[in-house]
């Protein structure tokens, strides 16, 4: 098998998966046509995340990186959260093959994508959100070595 | 207890122990180069002669017009290079369809960049290539027709005959890439009107790596591989006599045991079909659903993605397949999906469930309860599915 144990485990049992009815951000990315969509609730008090969950379209590594982001952002605060880089999703996960990256970039804008969304409904301002690119094509993202 | 069932038969087939046994002599005892002159290469001599006669048998063709090659792509390949180049002087123009196998679109690729034209047939919903459409493609520069006779992933079989009497008609050179049709369905090269014919050993319980194409005679035709004189002169390199003797057995069997199989399979896969259908809700039958090759399911389950369905598929300890990109390592659904007109989205939910000898009805009934599970899981997962429930799309 191409993937990690961590991959197939998350990919098996994956993390957080649902909706929150009462989010205060929900961000939405990819698309059917690529195969992969990722949809993440957000539920931030006090600048901490206090809940999240996830839907995802998409294959076993879009599965599991959504379920391994939202693992490293629940109970974290806006900032470590808005540090989240799709790397750190692919290390947790003991590595992605190199045409799998795509799927922990499509994490990581999801979960900015959601802060967005939270911080236009809440004005809030987080730091870092303005210039993020989020129609950088996830496709072609590689990672560094 | 673990489960082991295998439902990816188009992909590749066990080696049946007949076949087995047959091949095993020519590693060890039987060694010789069938081009030596003294008895243990005339021993190998003769059983690729009689290779050639059951493989020969299994099409109505003369043992003549079969040569051996390494598989179905290098049939293919051969084939229609074969045909360009030796005809070019008559004509550059070459039609065949979007359905086809890669090993036959990258050949035509790779000959339209040598100043060859190359007309792809549209298919209908169905992925059957209509008749008028291929008269009217034809021009007084094209030299050959190379059309499928049974598609790989969704299983369509298209009308062969009626293609091979069009060509006849307008004396231009047929090619058929049959290697999932042979040993599912009774194939004679002369009432077809068949040229040229591609199979492959490893589809039907023979061994990987050996293949032949079946040359009418007469036929104006070049070589692919130069070098020594074997395959009278057709086609170089020593031969896989192992492979060439497992080969002539497989397809000795499969024609044998063809209208017996084919029931069974085709009893299976009705059976399979309607428990999916009566089992689990939007799914679309890719393929058509009467002209399709008896061990042929595929499905497009909506809302959710053929890689996870395989890997959750895998977990239960079922092998299947997927037109989805994912599984492909291109960002691209199948190529077959998308000329039948499925969007995007749909082809990238795309299961192929391909039976075979050795499947059971148990297995299928297996399959039908854990998929209808795995469905449910993704489907749970799948924001698609859960806008669709909520009715915002």
């Amino acid at each position: 098998m191409m993937y990690s144990e961590k991959v197939m485990e998350h990919f098996k049992n994956p993390r957080n998966v649902g909706e929150i009815e009462d989010a205060n951000g929900v961000g939405e990315v990819g698309n059917a046509k690529c195969g992969d969509i990722m949809k993440m609730f957000l539920k931030i008090e006090d600048g901490v995340i206090e809940d999240v969950k996830f839907q995802t379209f998409g294959c076993g590594s879009a599965i599991a990186s959504s379920s391994m982001a939202t693992e490293l952002i629940k109970g974290k605060s806006i900032d470590e959260a808005m540090s989240l880089t799709n790397k750190a999703v692919v290390e947790a996960l003991d590595g992605l093959p190199p045409v799998k990256i795509h799927c922990s970039v499509l994490a990581e804008q999801a979960i900015k994508s959601a802060l967005l969304d939270y911080s236009k409904k809440n004005n809030v301002k987080i730091e870092g959100l303005d210039d993020f690119d989020f129609d950088e094509d996830d496709h072609h993202a590689e990672i560094e070595d | 207890m673990e489960k082991n069932i295998y439902m990816d038969n188009a992909a590749t087939t066990k080696v049946r122990k007949e076949v087995l046994d047959e091949m095993l002599p020519y590693f060890s005892d039987n060694y010789g180069n069938p081009s030596s002159i003294y008895a243990l290469g005339s021993r190998s001599k003769v059983a690729v002669e009689k290779a050639r006669e059951q493989v020969a048998d299994a099409l109505n063709a003369d043992k003549n017009e079969i040569f051996f090659t390494a598989g179905g792509s290098e049939s293919d390949n051969w084939a229609i290079k074969g045909v360009a180049l030796r005809n070019r002087e008559k004509g550059n123009h070459i039609i065949t369809t979007k359905i086809e196998h890669h090993a036959v679109l990258h050949t035509c690729q790779y000959l339209e960049k040598d100043g060859f034209e190359v007309t792809y047939l549209d298919v209908d919903e169905d992925g059957l290539i209509d008749l008028e459409e291929l008269r009217s493609a034809i021009t007084d520069k094209t030299i050959l027709i190379t059309i499928m006779f049974a598609n790989n992933e969704i299983g369509t079989l298209e009308p062969i005959e009626e293609i091979g009497r069009i060509a006849k008609e307008n004396n231009i050179i047929f090619h058929t890439d049959a290697v999932q049709a042979v040993g599912s369905i009774k194939i004679d090269v002369k009432a077809m009107n068949i040229d040229l014919l591609s199979l492959s050993g490893h589809k039907i319980y023979g061994p990987k790596g050996i293949g032949a194409l079946y040359i009418k005679k007469g036929l104006r035709f070049d070589n692919l591989i130069e070098g020594g004189a074997q395959e009278r002169n057709r086609r170089a390199g020593t031969e896989n006599v192992s492979g060439i003797v497992g080969l002539g057995k497989a397809i000795e069997l499969a024609s044998k045991e063809l209208v017996e199989k084919s029931e069974r399979l085709i009893y299976l896969r009705d059976r399979l079909m309607t428990k999916i259908e009566k089992n689990i809700k939007h799914v679309r039958l890719n393929g058509h659903r009467s002209k399709r090759l008896p061990g042929n399911v595929n499905y497009s389950i909506e809302y959710i993605e053929g890689e996870s369905i395989l890997l959750s598929l895998d977990m239960e300890g079922i092998a299947a397949s997927s037109g989805s990109a994912c599984t492909s390592g291109s960002l691209d659904p199948s190529h077959v999906l998308l000329a039948i007109g499925l969007p995007h989205g749909i082809a990238h939910g795309s299961l192929r469930l391909s039976l075979g000898m050795y499947n059971t009805e148990e297995e299928v009934d297996y399959v039908v309860e854990k998929l209808a599970e795995i469905v449910d899981r993704l489907r749970n997962m799948s924001p698609l599915y859960n806008e669709r429930k909520t009715g915002v799309i």
